[in-house]
């Protein structure tokens, strides 16, 4: 993939310079992201109040329930230019968080935990036995990367992705999206692409901020179905009598549409030899396996599709009715190895793991870390993302501004700054305001009670 | 609770029921010295053969019955009003041995809560309700209507779990699924809006963490009250008893390699084939093939070559020659060095993290790309069957093996390749990789010095 400093000679149109910075240019690139740009874009696009907003969660305000250490005991990191990489960075309040990611211009900006006190001060604490020096609040993160199903898509491997792959990462929306919503009842969910081949799942409620591992690690369990690596074989293993409701759902609704009529075929998956024998060593009955390799072994061609064809021969020999329940799994089994999310369980489970934060550029794609609306997720396309270069060639011909602006309004970026406000930022801090206000109130009653006696 | 030198009349024989106390705080008795060390002493047996058990992978039914025999075994006593006492007292004291550190407040929180779980498992239906009620925990029955609108849901749970709706006494709490962490995990329960649907047989989940819970807290306070009070004021009678009582009974970690255990770069290979149990020939194996591990591997196979007496320069070493084969040295340097040597204790905190146990290794989950983990669990049959045929296992113990394997005996199975590999009996049992490699040279060592001699 063609990095951003390999594209067009525009670069002295934006970046005014004599001859040494462009020298100096030319040695700043990074991996694909030029740091001039960079220095741009945090400059005037990088959206540092709405940040501040969320990473506040509402203890900006006046409200006397407000805790105004709340910001400040928030650990970020900086990944630099030269490889270096600051941990436990924290900032008092939106200037100061603006002034050193400006100042800094790190290829990436890490959101870590909420600490019980200033990440700063953290050495004056750790020495005590009862480790006083510890996170307290952490969103519920989760991270989907393309690269854990290069086992089950042929059109791409290792960093790349399309539009034949990405869909699998629709899958993982749908499927997590709507169990965070209506089987743990959460209802503050940011879902942004990584930049490159994946998806970042924040969920910031309260509830979900104050989790512990232990709960942390259950929830990344209950949504953990793939188990498999090149040293077991068996990757899914859905036994008993029937699914969990969770699973009956996510396969009626998501996984057996997507498998049956988008994957099959662009990835075809019955088509050749080796890749049809994948799926027949899913199933442990050598009769059957047997059956249909003598079918498919002589290629006949049809009209339809010929993984479509031969899906439904498949199906209809494991789903008979006289076939035993393990058997008739199997084809429930086959979708899921296919098109299941994949999580990365280490991210979510701990309280202290770091993830990149949104609006972020991806050092060697240049694409900006959007949010993805979940509900309509599958009309997102990676390979369209805004790239650095591109939106700041947006902002130069956009012409003169009125004052007031916001500049990221005059680019791509700006349906994405706009989108984050609404339909996430706000019913975020609106919920926040009213938590901050009733836990207040109820506090109050607490020590009035505890003072008639 | 008071500690008296004299001896004292038994209290009368009561009609004591048993009961299953909660410990929640320390009873107003009286106890002999003498006592004070023999009640912590049998009650200590019997965690030490709970965490055997739990080692040994026994399931839940298994350990039921093994609790139960363990504490007619061992905390029995003549006058049957006693016994509640020595079971109240021997955890407390228990409590003050093993508050002291991090490490050994967790594997006696571990320990308590399994020896409760099992003990509140044996109890009736009724003792259990009544146990939940002094616990004080608020949930609700679900009522009959709301029950019409979930049961199928209810009921597709239980089938999934291997059971059915009609075994329990239709008797439902909701609970928020925060609280049940181990039953979301499992998919055991019905979740909607984050409440989830408990059955009656599963209650022992809420109450075993609130159990957890409390204790977590109140060994955090008895630290305190140790090390600020009670350590200084008993120094002639009570801390040496306290202190001795810990060290009699924990297995060493292995933290602290001994000298003639150390192992040099240039012999690693041999020492690898001939002395390295499965987990780390593996490992080891991968290391050399694919010139990388991914993070799991690498602490996994890294902590190991620590306590196996690697020093970090040469376990840099070690590491780099591999990496940078794939890498190079350069990216080695920037992204892996830091990890190793934070393994060693000299990077970030600053702890000297301890190689893993066999129990903690069993309990690993190896994703996508991992080779960490236990073979004798996570292979299939056929890829632990050729590797072991690798180690040298003949066919007659190969299949002893894989009769444990099947039995789900981990480290049994591991015992047995011990002595098949060394043409040994290895009667202790396997309950630690580093174990394995020191057994292992000491057998081999010997048999060199017979030959000599």
């Amino acid at each position: 993939m063609a990095g951003e400093g390999a594209e067009n000679g525009r670069d002295d149109m934006i970046i005014d310079g004599s001859g040494a910075d462009q020298q100096r240019q030319n040695n700043l690139i990074f991996d694909g992201v030029n740091v001039n740009y960079l220095k741009l874009y945090y400059g005037k696009l990088f959206p540092h109040a709405d940040v501040f907003k969320w990473m506040s969660y509402g203890n900006d305000g006046k409200h006397p329930g407000c805790d105004h250490s709340y910001f400040g005991r928030r650990e970020f990191s900086f990944t630099l230019d030269n490889d270096i990489y600051l941990r436990f960075q924290s900032f008092s309040g939106l200037s100061e968080m603006e002034n050193s990611i400006r100042e800094k211009c790190p290829f990436k900006i890490d959101i870590g935990p909420v600490y019980s006190v200033d990440p700063a001060r953290r050495h004056a604490y750790a020495q005590g036995s009862d480790n006083v020096f510890t996170p307290v609040e952490r969103e519920l993160i989760f991270d989907i990367d393309m690269s854990d199903y290069d086992d089950v898509r042929y059109c791409c491997s290792g960093a790349d992705v399309c539009l034949d792959c990405w869909p699998l990462m629709t899958v993982a929306i749908k499927v997590l999206d709507s169990a965070l919503r209506d089987d743990f009842g959460f209802n503050h969910i940011l879902w942004v692409y990584s930049g490159r081949r994946g998806v970042h799942c924040w969920v910031c409620d309260g509830k979900a901020r104050r989790l512990n591992n232990e709960q942390r690690a259950a929830i990344a369990d209950y949504f953990r179905v793939y188990k498999g690596n090149e040293n077991s074989h068996k990757m899914v293993s859905l036994l008993g009598q029937a699914l969990h409701p969770f699973l009956v759902r996510a396969h009626n609704e998501v996984l057996k549409i997507f498998f049956e009529e988008k994957l099959l075929s662009t990835q075809n998956l019955l088509l050749d030899e080796d890749r049809y024998e994948k799926i027949l060593g899913m199933i442990p009955d050598e009769s059957i396996t047997s059956e249909l390799r003598g079918k498919w072994a002589d290629n006949r061609r049809s009209k339809e599709d010929i993984n479509v064809v031969r899906w439904q021969q498949l199906k209809h020999m494991l789903q008979s009715g006289k076939q035993k329940l393990h058997l008739r799994r199997c084809v429930e089994e086959i979708v899921f190895s296919f098109t299941y999310p994949r999580l990365d369980m280490e991210v979510s489970r701990h309280m202290n793991h770091l993830l990149k934060a949104p609006f972020c550029v991806h050092p060697k794609t240049g694409r900006v870390c959007i949010p993805i609306d979940p509900n309509c997720c599958e009309d997102f396309d990676p390979t369209a993302v805004p790239t650095l270069s591109k939106i700041l060639e947006e902002l130069n011909t956009e012409g003169s501004r009125k004052e007031g602006d916001n500049e990221w309004d005059r680019t791509s970026l700006g349906d994405s700054v706009r989108y984050f406000r609404s339909s996430f930022l706000q019913p975020l801090l609106k919920s926040c305001k009213e938590e901050i206000e009733s836990s207040y109130s109820a506090k109050l009653q607490e020590s009035k009670n505890s003072l008639n006696w | 609770m008071e500690v008296v030198r004299s001896h004292r009349k038994p209290a009368e024989a009561d009609d004591v029921v048993p009961t299953l106390p909660l410990y929640l705080s320390a009873p107003a008795l009286q106890v002999r010295l003498e006592d004070f060390e023999l009640y912590a002493v049998d009650r200590l047996r019997v965690l030490k053969e709970i965490s055997d058990g739990l080692s040994r992978g026994k399931k839940s039914d298994e350990m039921e019955k093994l609790v139960r025999e363990l504490w007619k075994l061992h905390m029995s006593h003549p006058h049957a009003s006693e016994v509640v006492n020595k079971d109240i007292i021997s955890h407390f004291v228990l409590r003050l041995v093993y508050c002291r550190t991090e490490e050994l407040r967790k594997w006696f929180l571990s320990m308590e809560t399994s020896l409760f779980r099992y003990r509140f498992r044996s109890e009736t239906h009724e003792a259990q309700r009544a146990l939940m009620a002094e616990f004080h925990l608020p949930y609700k029955t679900v009522t009959s209507a709301e029950f019409e609108n979930v049961k199928d849901k209810l009921s597709q749970v239980a089938r999934s779990t291997g059971q059915s709706l009609s075994s329990g006494d239709g008797i439902f709490y909701k609970v928020p699924f925060e609280e049940v962490p181990e039953l979301v995990a499992g998919r055991r329960v019905y979740i909607q809006k984050g409440q989830a649907y408990v059955a009656m047989n599963q209650v022992v989940s809420l109450v075993v963490t609130q159990f957890r819970f409390l204790l977590s807290k109140a060994l955090v306070l008895t630290n305190r009250k140790w090390t600020t009070m009670i350590r200084e004021q008993e120094k002639d009678r009570l801390t040496p008893l306290v202190e001795s009582l810990s060290l009699s009974y924990l297995g060493p970690d292995y933290s602290q390699p001994r000298e003639f255990t150390e192992i040099s770069l240039k012999d690693i290979d041999q020492v690898a084939k001939s002395s390295f149990p499965l987990c780390m020939r593996h490992l080891f194996e991968k290391l050399r093939e694919d010139h990388h591990l991914k993070h799991g591997g690498r602490m996994q196979l890294g902590l190991f070559l620590k306590g196996v007496g690697l020093k970090l320069d040469d376990a840099l070493a070690f590491w780099k020659a591999e990496f940078s084969r794939k890498f190079g040295a350069e990216r080695f340097d920037k992204e892996y060095a830091y990890s190793i040597r934070h393994n060693y204790g000299k990077e970030g905190k600053r702890t000297d993290y301890t190689p893993y146990s066999c129990q903690k290794i069993i309990s690993s989950m190896p994703g996508v790309g991992d080779h960490h983990g236990c073979p004798y669990r996570h292979f299939s049959e056929e890829n632990l069957r050729a590797a072991l045929g690798r180690m040298g296992v003949g066919s007659r113990a190969l299949e002893d093996v894989m009769e444990k394997v099947r039995n789900k005996h981990y480290q049994l199975a591991c015992t047995l390749t011990f002595e098949a590999v060394h043409g040994t009996s290895y009667d202790a049992g396997i309950n630690h990789p580093n174990q394995y490699f020191s057994d292992s040279k000491k057998t081999l060592e010997s048999r060199n010095n017979a030959n000599i001699a």
